[in-house]
């Protein structure tokens, strides 16, 4: 069975660098300062899991939380 | 009086591990093999030299000191000779720490967002390519010269909304303070009055005539309270903002052409592959990180098991903790399309780079206009390649012979 990814970021941890956007722009947005946030709850849709896990490992400041639900 | 003391020339290392200087020749040369002899000695050496400094030498005790604003102040960020007493507003937020640090911060925040950068870009590749018309007739090019020093400067001009043409003015100011001001306090002091003095005529044109850029911008920006922001502070901005923005990015853009200059499978692969440049950049970035920091320890503590004492410097080297193989498999190749990179390049923690989405952005511009036109290039065996010294790692000069050899 296909499990069900969701990303969170974690706003203390994020400085910033936008890796995250870049890698995979649908899961992720950024605020007025180009700090990221999940894009809505953070669900993955199905097709971006690459995506999801490519964010998580190219965080500098290991922000990124991806959970297996 | 500040302490000015007159440079000096310092001893040739013999015992890198117990004696480190990260202005010696062997070190602006070639760093990577000294970086492994001392990651392999400990995750922290010291040094007598510049009245004291520590280097973590891996990536994680790297990380454990940008992260500690307690026991480490920003408040000196360039290891060298002296240290005289340290400016208010020196050059905020990367000379601030916490808890003014964040508001310093979050003012330069909104202009580098990425999707401000995406307005830039096409000023930034009709820059690269009026460059690349300059010299692409001649078969020749120094590319650090010609070509990666006038990127950064014609875009933070842009930016700040000075003229382009005072290029050689700001690029003098930064080897004064970078490089020169390791050893030589008054060349330290020339360039930073300097500076203020030509921002200082700026803003008085502004206060007439607003305009829409980043000294207007400044100059109007408020602090928490709803103030304006001290003068000094918007001239140690604006001297952060040029200083930061121009070494730096001609060091990366430098390093990454030199590289593919050397290693054509590269090269090729990029040109039939555009799209991996984004992928491209981070890894050149980390594997020749221009930028190397600085913190004071104010307070004693331990980094990665090893005991740190205040009163010293620290260098904080993201270009050795990138060459930690714990961290970066391969970590001494350049392995063009590496998908896990969680590179410190920018920095790690509260002083990220403000400038990083512009560098980025910068970095593929460079790369994909020169790869359009001239996907064809060498090393000039006749020419010398030289490095700068010191804060800031890149060809000064790259001499280069375009189009397939003979």
């Amino acid at each position: 069975m296909a499990e069900r990814l969701r990303v969170h970021v974690d706003p203390d941890k994020c400085q910033g660098h936008a890796r995250c956007k870049a890698l995979a722009p649908e899961l992720f947005e950024l605020d007025e300062y180009g700090n990221a946030h999940e894009a809505g709850d953070g669900t993955v849709p199905p097709g971006l899991e690459d995506k999801a896990w490519l964010a998580k490992s190219n965080c500098p400041e290991i922000a990124i939380d991806v959970i297996e639900e | 009086m500040s302490d000015v003391s007159q440079p000096t020339a310092h001893p040739p290392v013999t015992d890198w591990v117990n004696d480190f200087d990260h202005t010696d020749p062997q070190w602006t040369d070639d760093p990577f093999p000294i970086w492994e002899e001392l990651r392999a000695a400990s995750p922290v050496v010291h040094t007598e030299r510049f009245l004291g400094c520590y280097m973590p030498t891996t990536y994680e005790a790297v990380r454990e000191i940008a992260n500690d604003a307690e026991h480490f102040s920003s408040r000196r960020i360039i290891v060298r000779d002296v240290r005289p007493e340290v400016a208010r507003n020196a050059a905020p937020p990367i000379t601030s720490d916490p808890p003014v640090h964040k508001p310093a911060k979050q003012l330069l925040l909104p202009p580098f967002t990425p999707d401000a950068m995406k307005k830039l870009e096409p000023r930034m590749r009709a820059i690269c390519n009026e460059l690349i018309d300059g010299f692409i007739a001649d078969g020749k090019v120094d590319a650090a010269a010609q070509y990666g020093k006038y990127i950064p400067v014609q875009a933070i001009a842009h930016m700040l909304g000075i003229p382009e043409s005072d290029s050689d003015l700001f690029i003098n100011w930064i080897h004064m303070i970078l490089e020169l001001g390791i050893k030589d306090e008054n060349k330290l002091l020339q360039a930073v009055q300097e500076m203020s003095a030509y921002f200082r005529t700026h803003i008085e044109e502004r206060r007439s005539k607003p305009t829409k850029d980043l000294i207007s911008y400044l100059m109007n920006a408020k602090d928490k309270e709803g103030q304006p922001l001290e003068e000094s502070h918007v001239l140690g901005s604006l001297r952060l903002l040029l200083i930061a923005g121009i070494d730096t990015t001609w060091s990366a853009i430098g390093s990454s052409l030199w590289h593919l200059a050397r290693t054509p499978a590269d090269r090729e692969r990029l040109i039939a592959e555009p799209g991996l440049i984004p992928i491209a950049v981070e890894e050149l970035l980390r594997a020749y990180s221009p930028v190397t920091m600085a913190r004071e320890v104010v307070k004693e503590t331990t980094v990665s098991g090893c005991p740190v004492k205040a009163g010293n410097m620290v260098l904080l080297s993201f270009p050795a903790a990138n060459r930690d193989p714990k961290m970066f498999p391969d970590a001494d190749k350049v392995v063009i399309d590496r998908r896990e990179n969680r590179h410190a390049a920018f920095g790690l923690g509260i002083h990220r780079c403000v400038g990083s989405n512009l560098a980025r952005m910068e970095m593929q511009v460079a790369l994909e206009e020169w790869l359009k036109r001239i996907p064809d290039f060498r090393l000039d065996p006749a020419g010398t390649v030289t490095w700068s010294q010191g804060t800031v790692r890149g060809p000064r000069q790259l001499p280069f012979l375009l189009g397939k050899a003979m």
